[in-house]
């Protein structure tokens, strides 16, 4: 939690692009030391392709996106790695593997990058999955659990090595309310504990506002960043109708007087 | 070095104190809490253990892991555990921890004995047999419903899958056959040589190619390779839950997804067989002609004389018998596919490999009918 002030991900003039098409033009925020940054923005804006751009999984066309200063895109294949070691990454659907089981799912990390005795790493699981609130579920298989638990599951593989940034991608979606505010309130645990930085892609606006320390608002149309600050803050002093539109499920048009 | 992190010290006789120190993180490796465990078993009076935690330089959740097994093995012998010295972070992770409700847990079912499994086993049999014959009284009926004009029918997607099955799978066909009329030529000409009738294998490559060969090397293709794509891709839409949203639209599966898919390859398989017949053939004919120095019309005419239309209505037959088999196979496994990445791939597995099976049985069966019959 030291340098809390400093940038961990800096993102530069990046173009993303989907299927040959642009999506966001000349894109640029930084993302603080253990904050929990949150990427809104309706259905089609890019959120998605640009969470990939930033987890390693697609080049940009044009642009630099910095960890820790240096260029991610730009360095050899095994800095890249030493980088993606460094995040942990919570898919929309928990992304568990269906043919391992919790324990397994969350062991493989531990098992190819650290040097634990399997011992240790049956007593890291069983850690991992009892932050999560699964303790006691590492035999059980993902098709035998709930939709939440596998998303709580895959939180503890995302947490397996501790790492530096955890990315979400739509964590409350296809959760009831009261499984996505317990998975809130986990992340929310989470950051205290481990003081790692958030990064959520979301358009649930009852996570942007309980989680968001800052955020950024993309749109579609003008292929950008429309607002950038704390959520609450936008929402009490933005002017663009736009933010504002988003901010409170198009109930109010336009910015309060 | 992992020894350097943890020493004891016993600053009176029921308290142990545990000294951590240096990097406590996973992948600089990790002391084994075993170590703390020996001494609590050697010194049964210890009533409480201390941690000093500060000489470590830098913790993550190896740390908590460490201490959360300390914690509970202690729970275990009624030894207290001092925690309040711990590090901010450690202690909310801690708590987090060992919040964890465990009592909910659903009891997994106990390992079954030997004669259970195999009554099991004997059951579901039964029950999949069941499921067979019932699924193919759904499509006689579902065809009844075609043949009135009651069924909906989606003309373009009909089309697509004919080609599929048929024009796509062309070259492969042609290959394999042509192939296949060669190695039988080559394995007659062998023994036909020490007659000095060499000719003959007109007659064997005809004969085999078009009465049998040519259809089962047709539905053995056809198997893996739509009969295996009928499978992963209804196996799929089971997982994607697509057939339930037919089902629950009133919409028979069977009459929107099977139907289409068993008339594509009833009609292609016989067109495919007649077509791998003639390649068939031609693979003979190209040996006969180019390696083992037979007249070509001589060739031609021994293989019209020997194959007879009896022939080529056996061997359509069984490209009618080994359409339905191979189109039922896939779908069957298909629309009954578990749903999970696995189930898939089990369901194309099972397509592919009940269909071979189904085509080698049914190619007995009908060798003898037409055997009882003289044909």
């Amino acid at each position: 939690m030291d340098n809390k002030s400093q940038p961990i991900i800096e993102v530069r003039n990046l173009d993303l692009s989907y299927d040959d098409y642009e999506v966001l033009h000349d894109l640029n925020f930084s993302v603080n030391k253990g904050d929990i940054f949150v990427v809104m923005g309706g259905s089609g804006c890019g959120k998605s392709t640009l969470l990939k751009v930033l987890i390693g999984l697609k080049e940009p066309i044009k642009g630099e996106v910095l960890y820790g200063g240096a260029n991610f895109w730009q360095e050899d294949e095994s800095v890249q790695q030493d980088w993606i070691r460094r995040f942990g990454v919570l898919y929309q659907s928990g992304a568990l593997w269906s043919s391992f089981t919790l324990g397994e799912n969350v062991a493989l990390p531990l098992e190819l990058y650290s040097n634990l005795s399997s011992i240790q790493i049956r007593e890291m699981v069983e850690l991992k999955l009892s932050l999560v609130g699964l303790s006691g579920y590492a035999d059980f298989y993902p098709a035998q659990i709930s939709g939440g638990m596998r998303k709580r599951a895959g939180l503890a593989r995302a947490i397996a090595l501790d790492p530096e940034i955890i990315f979400f991608d739509e964590p409350s979606a296809g959760l009831d309310p009261l499984n996505a505010r317990m998975l809130d309130d986990l992340i929310m645990q989470l950051r205290n504990a481990l003081g790692a930085t958030f990064v959520i892609v979301t358009h649930e606006l009852a996570s942007i506002f309980a989680l968001g320390d800052k955020a950024v608002l993309l749109d579609a149309e003008s292929k950008g960043i429309i607002a950038e600050g704390n959520p609450k803050d936008l929402l009490a002093n933005s002017k663009d109708s736009r933010v504002i539109q988003f901010l409170t499920r198009g109930e109010k048009q336009t910015a309060p007087a | 070095m992992p020894l350097n992190k943890l020493s004891f010290d016993y600053p009176s006789v029921n308290t142990l104190r545990l000294k951590l120190s240096g990097e406590w993180q996973i992948r600089a490796g990790l002391p084994s809490a075993s170590e703390v465990f020996a001494q609590l078993g050697e010194h049964k009076e210890i009533a409480q253990v201390v941690l000093d935690v500060s000489k470590i330089e830098k913790w993550d959740s190896g740390l908590v892991s460490f201490l959360l097994n300390l914690i509970k093995e202690c729970g275990h012998r009624d030894i207290q555990v001092d925690r309040q010295d711990l590090p901010q972070g450690v202690g909310k992770l801690l708590a987090l921890a060992l919040k964890a409700n465990t009592e909910n847990i659903p009891h997994k079912i106990e390992k079954e004995y030997f004669l259970e499994k195999v009554a099991d086993r004997f059951l579901q049999l039964c029950a999949g047999a069941l499921s067979v014959v019932n699924f193919l009284g759904e499509i006689a009926f579902a065809f009844g419903r075609l043949l009135s004009g009651r069924a909906y029918f989606r003309q373009d997607e009909f089309i697509g899958i004919v080609q599929r099955c048929g024009v796509d799978a062309w070259g492969l066909v042609s290959l394999i056959s042509v192939l296949v009329g060669m190695i039988l030529a080559f394995i007659g000409a062998i023994q036909l040589k020490i007659f000095g009738a060499q000719i003959y294998i007109a007659n064997i490559v005809g004969i085999a190619m078009v009465r049998v060969m040519g259809a089962v090397m047709t539905g053995i293709i056809m198997s893996g390779r739509t009969g295996a794509s009928f499978a992963a891709e209804l196996g799929l839409m089971q997982v994607n839950e697509e057939i339930d949203a037919f089902k629950t639209l009133g919409i028979s599966p069977v009459e929107f997804l099977v139907i289409p898919r068993v008339l594509a390859l009833v009609i292609m398989m016989p067109l495919l067989t007649l077509y791998a017949d003639f390649m068939g053939i031609l693979g003979g004919f190209i040996i006969s002609v180019k390696f083992l120095g037979l007249n070509p019309v001589e060739y031609w005419r021994h293989t019209q004389s020997a194959v007879h239309l009896s022939n080529l209505w056996v061997g359509l037959i069984h490209s009618f018998v080994f359409g339905i088999i191979v189109a039922v196979a896939g779908c069957f496994r298909g629309i009954n596919c578990v749903k999970s990445a696995e189930g898939v791939g089990a369901a194309t597995t099972s397509a592919v490999v009940s269909a071979i099976t189904s085509i080698v049985v049914a190619t007995a069966i009908i060798t003898l009918i037409c055997q009882v019959l003289g044909v």
